[in-house]
C-alpha cells in the first residue's frame, strides 16, 4: 500500500542535474581552515569554568557528600550535587527520563567508574580543578559487575532494587528485560537440517570514538530564561531533555548546535549539558564545560558488549531449515541496551521458514550505553554471520552462492515479521560476486572473508524552511545537525528542484527557536527524512514563484509551469511572455506581495532498509597474532546517491570503525571495576596507515519511498565489517575466532590452543 | 477488524496470544484498542513500539489507514545512531 502522505512521496524515475554529482561539501572551506565553530570554540563575556568531579568506584553507595571547602575555595561560584537535581514531575513518571538524570548526576550510589558526584564552576579551570578535589565524598564500596555473563549469574552484585524481578524469580537482577523475534518451528527446523553450526560469540565494548569530545556553554540568566551551545546529534533533543530534567519550561531554553566532530549516536543523549545549565543558573553565569578524552570514555556511552550464541541448520542444497539465537547485551548501568534491534536484525538478511532471535538486556558496573551507528545490529551480524559461512564451509557452498539462495527479496517475510518492499541485498551479493576483488588470489598466510548486513532505516520529525533571497540565491534552513555531508545533499536536492547552480544554495543548520521540532540525527535518517522536507519545501518556493509570475503577467497561476529554473506561460490561454526566472522574480518578490519561501513540516516515513556485503582480505603474522586487513570492498544499496563521494565516505567509514571494532577497540576493566584504558593510545581506533584503500561499490534500487528513490546509507556500512573480518581472519588462522576484538594477544592464544589440540588429536 | 502480530516476548502480556484481531481504521487507534483489550500491554505501547504497515516501518506517523487486509507488526521500539 502506498504511503498516505500530504504530498506525492512516491519514487519517480527521471535524469538528474545536480544529484548525483560530486559537489563540494558547503562547510569544507570552514572545516580545513579553522574557521568552524565546534563545541569548545563557544566563549561568552564573564564565562566560568565547569569541571565534574567523578566517582573512582565502579560500585558504592554514596553516604555523604561535602561541599562547603569547595564552595569556600576563592573563584570557586557554584557547586551541584545530586541535591541540585530534584526529580521534577516529567521524570518522576518516565524511567528512560529518569535514568538520564540518575546518569547525569548520581543520587544514592555511584554505579561504575566514572559517574558524576559532583560539579563545580569556577572563574578558571584550574581553580574548577582544585575545587574538585576539596569536595569530600564518603562511599560505601560495594562488589560490582561489568560482564553481561557474570552479571546474569545468581550470585552477581545487583544494580537496582526495582529491575530484573521477572528474570530473577521474584528478586531483583541485572536482567532489566527480555525479547523475542520470529516465527516458525525452529525445533522441527533443526529436525530437517543435513548441517547444523552452533557456535557461542563475544564481543567488547566499542567507543564511537568521534574525534571531538562533548562541549556546551550555558547561559542561564536571573529570569530564567537562557541558551546552550553545545555539540550534539540533536538540538531539540537536548533541549527538551534539559528542561524536562531541569523543571523550565521548553520555551525558556535555545539550544544551538556547533559544528559536531563526529557523533555516529554518541551525540544522541544529553551528559554535560543539564550539569552545565544547573551551574549557570546557580552561578548566574555562563558556564562552559568542556570533557576530557579520559571522561569521554569513562562517562559517555559506548556500545553495548555481548556475549551471543547462534544456531543455524541447512540441507546439503544450502537451504537454511532454522536459524536461532541468544543475544545477552550489557548496556551499562542502566537498562535500554540494543537487544531488541539486535534481535530482529540478527537475521534480516535471510528469508527463513523457521527463526528464532531471544535477547536479554542486562545492567553491570560501565557506563550507560549510547547508541552506535545501527545499535545492536554489528554484534549480531558478527555472530549470525560466522556461523552462515561455516554452514556454507561445511556443505561446500562458496559463501555468496550460499547467501545468494537464502536472501531475502522483494516480497519475502523478514526475519523480524514483516513483508520487505523493495530491498537491494540480492543486487549487492551479486556486484560483490562479479568484482575483481573477489575473484582475486591471495597471498600466503591470507585468508577472504565476505558478510552481509541490514539496518532498517527511519524517517522521523522534520522541518525545513527556505528563503529565496533578493539576489535569487537560497537560504536553506534545517533542523538537523550536519555529521555526515548532510548539507551539500540537501544543496543539491533544493538546487535540483528549482533548476539553480548547486552553489547558489546556502544551509544552516537552525537553533531550536528557529524551526519546528527536529528528530535527532540518527537512524539514516537525515538524507531521507530532511531530504524530503527540502525537496517540498522548494515545490512550495516554486509554486509561490509560478504565483508571483501570473500576477505580473496577469494571468490565472495554473497557466504556470516552472521549468529549468524559471516561470513559463503554459497552456492555450496563458498567453506570450518571456519566461521569468528565479532571479527576475526574486528581484520583485517586495512589489509582488513580500518574501518568498517555502517550507515542510513532517513525520517522514517510508525510509526504506538498506543492505551491504562486504568483502575482506586478511592476513594473520603467526609468530605474533598480529592480523592486518589487506584489502576490503564494500558493496551497498544507497537507494540513490545523492552526492556519490559522500556515500563512499559513509561506506568507508563504516568498515574503518568496523575494523577497529573487530581487531582493537574494547573496554579494559581492573578486577575494581575501573577503566584501563580510557584514552586513545590504550584504546587503539585505527588510523589511515592501518587501513588499506577501502573500495567500494554503490548499487542503486530506487527506494519506493522517497521521489529520487534515496535510501539512508550512514549505519548499514557497520554491521557486516566483524562478520566478514572474522571469517577472513578465521580462514587465514585456520581456526574459528569467535571473540572480539581479535587483538594479538586473543589471536596468539587462538592460535597456540589451536596448535596443541591438533598435536593432542595426533 | 484488523490482524495484529505482537513480537514474541508480548504473548506474556495477552494471555499467550501473538497474532490478535483489533478493531481500528489507523494506526493510531489500532493501538488504542489493542491497550483497551489488553490492559497489561497498555503501559508498554504508551512507552513507544514501532509499527510496520504492509512492510513500511512507522516510527511516529500513526495516522496511516489500515484495511481489513493490511499486515501489521508491532514491533520493539527502534533507535538509531
Amino acid at each position: 500500500m502506498p504511503l498516505e502522505t500530504e504530498f506525492p512521496q512516491d519514487y519517480e524515475k527521471r535524469d538528474f542535474d545536480v544529484v548525483g554529482s560530486r559537489a563540494v561539501r558547503p562547510d569544507g572551506v570552514d572545516k580545513v581552515t579553522g574557521r568552524a565553530r565546534f563545541g569548545a570554540d563557544a566563549v561568552a563575556p564573564g564565562m566560568l569554568h565547569g569541571k565534574i568531579l567523578r566517582s573512582p568506584h565502579a560500585h558504592a553507595k554514596i553516604v555523604k557528600i561535602d561541599a562547603s571547602k569547595a564552595e569556600a575555595l576563592d573563584g570557586v561560584k557554584a557547586v551541584v550535587t545530586r541535591d541540585d537535581f530534584p526529580i521534577h514531575e516529567p521524570a518522576a513518571e518516565d524511567r528512560f527520563l529518569r535514568d538520564i538524570l540518575v546518569n547525569v548526576m548520581a543520587r544514592e550510589k555511584a554505579l561504575y567508574d566514572g559517574h558524576a558526584v559532583a560539579a563545580v564552576a569556577a572563574t578558571d579551570p584550574r581553580v574548577a580543578a582544585r575545587a574538585l578535589k576539596l569536595i569530600e565524598v564518603e562511599y560505601e564500596v560495594l562488589p560490582h559487575v561489568v560482564d553481561e555473563d557474570l552479571a546474569m549469574a545468581p550470585d552477581a552484585p545487583v544494580l537496582h532494587d526495582d529491575l530484573g524481578h521477572e528474570y530473577g524469580g521474584g528478586k531483583p537482577s541485572n536482567v532489566a528485560g527480555t525479547v523475542e523475534i520470529g516465527h516458525g518451528d525452529v525445533e522441527a527446523g533443526f529436525a530437517a537440517a543435513d548441517v547444523i553450526v552452533e557456535r557461542s560469540f563475544k564481543t567488547g565494548a566499542a567507543h564511537q570514538g568521534y574525534i571531538e569530545p562533548h562541549a556546551c556553554l550555558a547561559n542561564i540568566g536571573a529570569d530564567g530564561r537562557g541558551e546552550l551551545w553545545c555539540c550534539t546529534q540533536g538540538h531539540f533533543m537536548v533541549r527538551d531533555t534539559v528542561t524536562q530534567l531541569l523543571g523550565m519550561e521548553v520555551s525558556n531554553l535555545r539550544v544551538t548546535p556547533s559544528e559536531i566532530g563526529g557523533g555516529f549516536g554518541g551525540k544522541t543523549t544529553v551528559f554535560i549539558e543539564p550539569v552545565a545549565v544547573a551551574l549557570s543558573r546557580k552561578a548566574g553565569k555562563p558556564v562552559k564545560i568542556v570533557m576530557s578524552r579520559d571522561e569521554v570514555f569513562r562517562a559517555t556511552g559506548p556500545t553495548a558488549s555481548a556475549s551471543l550464541t547462534v544456531k543455524i541448520g541447512a540441507k546439503k542444497d544450502g537451504t537454511i531449515t532454522a536459524a536461532d539465537a541468544v543475544l545477552k547485551y550489557q548496556g551499562g548501568a542502566f537498562p535500554g541496551s540494543p537487544v531488541d534491534m539486535g534481535a530482529m536484525a540478527a537475521f534480516a538478511c535471510y528469508e527463513l521458514e523457521n527463526v528464532r532471535a531471544v535477547g536479554y538486556d542486562v545492567v553491570t558496573n560501565r557506563p550507560k550505553q549510547a547508541a552506535y551507528r545501527a545499535p545492536g545490529a554489528p554484534m549480531a551480524a558478527f555472530a549470525v554471520e560466522s556461523v552462515v559461512t561455516e554452514v556454507a564451509d561445511e556443505i561446500g557452498m562458496d559463501p555468496i552462492d550460499f547467501r545468494l539462495k537464502n536472501a531475502a527479496r522483494d516480497g519475502s517475510k523478514s526475519s523480524y515479521g514483516p513483508t520487505y518492499t523493495e530491498i537491494g541485498l540480492v543486487e549487492t551479493l551479486e556486484a560483490a560476486k562479479a568484482t575483481e576483488h573477489y575473484n582475486s588470489p591471495l597471498g600466503p598466510d591470507q585468508g577472504r572473508g565476505v558478510a552481509s548486513g541490514f539496518w532498517f532505516n527511519f524517517g522521523g520529525q522534520t522541518a525545513v524552511s527556505l528563503n529565496v533571497n533578493v539576489d535569487g540565491t537560497i537560504a536553506l534552513s534545517l533542523g538537523t545537525p550536519d555529521i555526515g555531508g548532510s548539507r551539500a545533499s540537501m544543496c543539491a536536492m533544493a538546487a535540483e528542484e528549482l533548476g539553480v547552480a548547486y552553489e547558489d544554495v546556502y544551509a544552516v543548520i537552525a537553533d531550536t527557536a528557529s524551526l519546528g521540532f527536529n528528530d535527532v540525527t540518527d537512524g539514516s535518517r537525515v538524507t531521507f527524512a530532511s531530504g524530503l522536507a527540502t525537496i517540498q519545501a522548494a515545490r512550495q518556493a516554486k509554486q509561490r514563484m509560478c504565483e508571483r509570475a501570473a500576477k505580473i503577467w496577469g494571468i490565472p497561476a495554473d497557466a504556470v509551469k516552472w521549468e529549468g529554473g524559471a516561470a513559463h506561460p503554459s497552456g492555450p490561454n496563458a498567453g506570450d511572455h518571456k519566461p521569468m526566472t528565479l532571479k527576475d522574480i526574486a528581484a520583485m518578490a517586495g512589489e509582488t506581495g513580500g518574501p518568498i519561501a517555502g517550507h515542510h513540516e513532517i513525520s517522514a516515513e517510508g525510509a526504506g532498509p538498506s543492505f551491504a556485503t562486504h568483502i575482506v582480505d586478511a592476513q594473520i603474522d603467526r609468530e605474533t597474532g598480529r592480523i592486518d586487513v589487506v584489502r576490503y570492498t564494500v558493496v551497498q544499496d544507497a537507494g540513490k546517491a545523492v552526492n556519490p563521494a559522500y556515500v563512499e565516505g559513509q561506506f568507508q567509514g563504516g568498515a574503518a570503525q568496523g575494523i577497529g571494532w573487530a581487531l582493537n577497540e574494547e573496554y579494559i576493566y581492573n578486577d575494581k571495576g575501573q577503566l584501563e584504558n580510557p584514552g586513545f593510545l590504550d584504546y587503539r581506533v585505527p588510523v589511515a596507515s592501518d587501513l588499506p584503500m577501502i573500495e567500494t561499490v554503490i548499487v542503486e534500487k530506487p527506494n519506493p519511498g522517497h521521489p529520487y528513490g534515496v535510501r539512508g546509507v550512514g549505519e548499514t556500512s557497520i554491521v557486516p565489517p566483524m562478520g566478514a573480518i572474522a571469517n577472513a581472519v578465521s580462514a587465514a588462522a585456520r581456526v574459528r575466532a569467535t571473540e572480539i576484538p581479535m587483538s594479538p594477544p586473543r589471536m596468539l592464544k587462538l592460535l597456540r590452543d589451536s596448535e596443541q589440540a591438533a598435536q593432542a588429536a595426533e | 477488524m484488523v490482524q495484529v502480530t505482537l513480537w514474541g516476548s508480548l504473548r506474556d502480556y495477552t494471555g499467550g496470544e501473538n497474532m490478535l484481531q483489533v478493531e481500528g481504521e489507523t494506526l493510531f487507534q489500532i493501538l488504542q484498542n489493542l491497550g483497551r483489550d489488553h490492559p497489561k500491554l497498555k503501559p508498554l505501547l504508551e512507552k513507544g513500539v514501532t509499527i510496520s504497515l504492509d512492510g513500511q516501518i512507522y516510527r511516529q506517523n500513526l495516522m496511516q489507514s489500515v484495511k481489513p487486509d493490511s499486515e501489521v507488526f508491532i514491533l520493539p521500539k527502534m533507535q538509531g545512531g
